[in-house]
């Protein structure tokens, strides 16, 4: 570990107060005083097809300023997936369409002076449906005679395996190896399906946006986004809008998780303040977060894992169906993520097999949501490891340390697997996952507890382990950038395009800046997120913003500070080699020297004044991925099934922690989202496809009083390729909860839970059932 | 109608409907902390004190805040920034929109409960939910901030 002065420390973060005491800052804070209100109608079938809508009574009703519905568009299909371009989802979706393809989705606009008078209007509008019958089971969508996308204008940008006909937003097949000889070759097979939920995000601000026209006759668009750059040119393509009369900031946003990667309300608010002038404002309601954004892709995951006596795991087949919804946002590359963020964790095996469809059915549609598919893989596998190392008789930590990935390895599947393309092929340069299972080992109860001890005659404590990866970027494709400019008075404004939501990268991006130009954190002021004014980043996704654009802050940092040592050589007359700089002072190697505050007064008012700004970007060669090993500690009540977690210990290698303690706010929050996955956030829908757990009165997300204890470590860990070492952490500590748990209650009552969540009422049937068999 | 209640020190009166909600009042005033997570007062986010007590503003009618007396985070600067000071050490700050409802709810757990300690705190946070921090960090904070008085 080299030392930092600045980097690798615990900086609060650089906005907490502000917000704290209630400030400015999220997208409706910006605001027009006047911005007419935007509701939306909202479809109350599965699936329908818009026979006629009409507005007459709802256009007499003072106020009401214009209505919009799909005959107002030209069709021109395009995805609100808010990823790079060309972008891996097919365009299925139109602004507004005449069909309706779930409950929740889109049916028409109204923009009114305030909230009564376009919910009034909202009520004056008769729309006549046909009503269709909705596809609602996802495993029997394949091939099924009603067809989610009949229209024929809809398209993939590249080859996908997109084919609506047989209801198929997505198709994927890959295979290292002969999977079928190879599993018939092994002493050991073990097969089992298992089933994910679809999630929610639950972020706790709810999609906003508000547009108007600025006095530069340009649409100027504050929304709560993660991905600035894309809003504005899928915007300009879906509107037919010039790129370059659209800006988009991005304010503080309350929240994403992958929620806020789409566009949801950008489209109807910008077509709103264009069409009419105004500025105009969109907030999106609890129930609409819920019903009309988007889930996690709720999947099922068949596995059959074979291995030798000695242990040695020899293939894993992996078919995977997932579930997409009414769109396919995101179909393909959460899918693929599921095979490649999971199956390299065992990289030692002879053959490997993935494979499997994305249907499209009448549900609220999935996207991108924090694990990205790696979670629901690594469910499924790393439950299946254990069940495993059951039947073969060996510990099941034994089991994965032996064939566990470990640092200079690699997995083929990093080759030829990437999001929606082909993969990059890379070695593990970082990888502590050996460490982090030893340390998680001593760190949580397991060698007093596991597999399970009797509390009493009902209650019983187990412990239950999962190991997982990520990535840190899409290689070759996300690109971040950043601009550093010098003061006078030597301050720096740090300008990204890099989408701080929370998660800490204003500050983390601050510190990568500062160490390079050996300041502090408070000399350097942050503005992100502008398509004005920062520089292009592809935004907050995919874990990218620590390796991608921490690359980009360090790079544009460190010319910027070799263009000032030019400059103090030109004002000390002395060659810029003999120049040495500790942050505050440029010394030549006679002593002579200029601070940075009189060499920045001198550039901007007195000698041969310029502007100092340095600019650079960063593409990733390779995605290196951040490792952890994830313990749950649970106390089983056998009379009810209710258990207690009692603690949840992560040790994580993620190279350098830029800032240690954000970093353990972006594990610990996702591993209690996680452990929200695992057990509370059940979803449930009526038989006509109405999503019942709509709200926070039935949709149950973690409390302060079921998370009791976390215990965070991080492995002395560093990758080169990493600003200062670090990987990315934005996602990983999602990913093991669910495994962990369900492996933990399979110790404590020997039920094998493998349909999330897990919840008590399964837990008990399970105990029941074994009870019956006896 | 007309009602007047004091308002962060000040007396106010204001003229809405009888249906309106408090939190858009407050945010129409230019109160912009006071922000809606859902509209069920099942969130936390839209938190505000009514003589001293916790309210979710989302679910609460203005018509009923005749002589009684509303704080929003504006109200207590001091407060709010010495707890932002106790979140900044724990790193509880992520995305920051449920934090002026937690600091209110934090102020009146000060002044209504100065020794609570660790399970009391997570009993009177129940309803302000976060989706980022796991709560752990957070808890650790509301302790610090009250120990701070003592």
């Amino acid at each position: 570990m080299k030392n930092h002065h600045v980097v690798n420390h615990q900086t609060p973060s650089v906005d907490g107060k502000g917000i704290m005491m209630g400030r400015d800052a999220y997208s409706d804070d910006f605001a027009h005083s006047d911005a007419l209100i935007i509701k939306i109608m909202r479809s109350p079938h599965a699936f329908a097809k818009i026979v006629s809508i009409d507005t007459r009574r709802a256009e007499e009703i003072p106020g009401v300023e214009l209505i919009l519905t799909h005959k107002d568009f030209k069709r021109n299909a395009y995805t609100r997936a808010g990823q790079g371009y060309p972008e891996p989802s097919p365009h299925d979706k139109f602004v507004l369409d005449e069909y309706v393809r779930h409950v929740g989705d889109e049916v028409c606009a109204v923009a009114a002076v305030d909230v009564k008078t376009a919910e009034k209007a909202l009520h004056a509008i008769n729309v006549e449906y046909e009503v269709l019958t909705p596809v609602l089971d996802f495993e029997t969508a394949k091939d099924n005679d009603q067809r989610v996308h009949p229209e024929a204008d809809i398209y993939e940008m590249f080859p996908i395996g997109f084919d609506p006909k047989r209801n198929l937003a997505a198709a994927y097949h890959m295979e290292i190896g002969d999977v079928e000889q190879t599993l018939r070759d092994s002493d050991v097979v073990v097969k089992e399906s298992f089933y994910t939920t679809p999630q929610a995000h639950a972020m706790m601000e709810p999609h906003t946006v508000n547009a108007r026209i600025d006095y530069n006759d340009r649409l100027l668009i504050y929304s709560s986004t993660q991905t600035p750059f894309h809003v504005r040119r899928i915007l300009s393509q879906a509107l037919e809008v010039p790129l370059r009369k659209i800006r988009v900031i991005k304010p503080r946003v309350g929240g994403g998780f992958g929620g806020k990667q789409a566009l949801h309300g950008e489209m109807l608010c910008a077509a709103v303040t264009l069409r009419t002038g105004k500025p105009s404002k969109v907030i999106f309601t609890r129930q609409e977060v819920f019903e009309s954004t988007y889930s996690r892709h709720p999947m099922r995951i068949d596995l059959r894992i074979g291995a030798m006596k000695d242990g040695r795991i020899t293939a894993i087949d992996c078919y995977g169906l997932s579930n997409t919804g009414a769109y396919g946002e995101h179909a393909l590359t959460v899918f693929m993520v599921t095979g490649s963020k999971v199956l390299p964790l065992y990289n030692k095996v002879e053959a490997v097999r993935f494979h499997g469809d994305v249907v499209y059915t009448n549900h609220t549609p999935a996207g991108a949501f924090r694990g990205y598919g790696a979670i629901q893989g690594n469910f499924a596998l790393e439950s299946i490891i254990d069940m495993l190392a059951e039947k073969l008789d060996i510990d099941p930590i034994e089991l994965r340390m032996k064939n566990m990935i470990k640092e200079g390895e690699t997995s083929k599947i990093f080759e030829v697997m990437g999001e929606g393309t082909e993969g990059t092929a890379m070695d593990m340069e970082s990888c502590k996952l050996d460490y982090c299972l030893n340390r998680g080992l001593a760190l949580s109860k397991w060698n007093k507890t596991y597999p399970r001890q009797m509390i009493s005659d009902d209650k019983v404590r187990s412990v239950g382990m999962a190991i997982a990866m990520q990535g840190s970027g899409i290689p070759f494709i996300d690109m971040g950038a950043a601009t550093i400019k010098l003061n006078d008075d030597g301050f720096y404004n740090l300008t990204v395009g890099a989408t701080e939501i929370g998660q800490g990268s204003d500050t983390i991006l601050v510190q990568i800046a500062a160490e390079a130009l050996m300041t502090e954190v408070s000399n350097v002021a942050v503005y992100s997120s502008d398509t004005d004014l920062t520089p292009f980043d592809t935004g907050a996704y995919a874990s990218s913003t620590t390796y991608v654009s921490g690359n980009a802050v360090l790079k544009a940092a460190t010319k910027l500070r070799e263009m000032m040592i030019e400059e103090a050589a030109r004002v000390l007359q002395c060659d810029s080699d003999a120049i040495t700089f500790d942050g505050i002072t440029f010394t030549d190697d006679k002593t002579d020297s200029i601070s940075l505050k009189d060499l920045s007064n001198k550039l901007y008012y007195n000698d041969e004044q310029k502007q100092l700004t340095a600019t650079d970007s960063y593409v990733g060669h390779k995605s290196p991925p951040p490792f952890m090993a994830g313990f749950i500690d649970v106390e089983v009540d056998l009379c009810t099934g209710e258990f207690d977690i009692l603690n949840y210990t992560s040790v994580v290698d993620c190279g350098t922690t830029i800032n240690p303690m954000l970093a353990r706010g972006q594990i610990e929050g996702g591993v209690v989202q996680g452990i929200g996955m695992a057990t509370y956030e059940e979803t449930h829908h009526n038989k006509k496809g109405r999503l019942i757990t709509n709200s926070f009165l039935n949709y149950k997300i973690p409390t302060t009083k079921e998370i009791l204890k976390l215990t965070t470590e991080f492995a002395e860990s560093y990758e080169e390729s990493g600003p200062y070492g670090a990987k990315s952490v934005g996602e990983i500590g999602i990913d093991t909860p669910p495994a962990a748990l369900a492996n933990a209650i399979y110790n404590a009552t020997g039920v094998r839970i493998t349909k999330l969540p897990i919840t008590p009422e399964k837990i008990l049937q399970g105990i029941k059932e074994k009870e019956n068999k006896r | 109608m007309n009602v007047t209640f004091t308002l962060n020190g000040r007396l106010r009166n204001v003229n809405i409907e009888p249906g309106d909600y408090l939190v858009d009042t407050l945010r129409q005033l230019g109160l912009r902390s006071v922000r809606r997570g859902c509209d069920s007062s099942s969130c936390g986010v839209c938190t505000i004190l009514v003589d001293n007590k916790p309210v979710p503003s989302c679910t609460t009618l203005t018509a009923r805040m005749d002589n009684k007396t509303v704080t929003t985070v504006e109200g207590i600067p001091k407060e709010a920034s010495l707890l932002a000071d106790e979140f900044g050490k724990q790193g509880a700050d992520q995305c920051g929109f449920c934090n002026p409802g937690i600091a209110l709810s934090a102020y009146a757990l000060k002044l209504n409960h100065p020794n609570a300690d660790e399970t009391m705190i997570r009993h009177f946070m129940v309803g302000h939910l976060c989706r980022c921090t796991g709560y752990v960090s957070q808890t650790t904070a509301l302790k610090a901030y009250l120990e701070g008085k003592r």
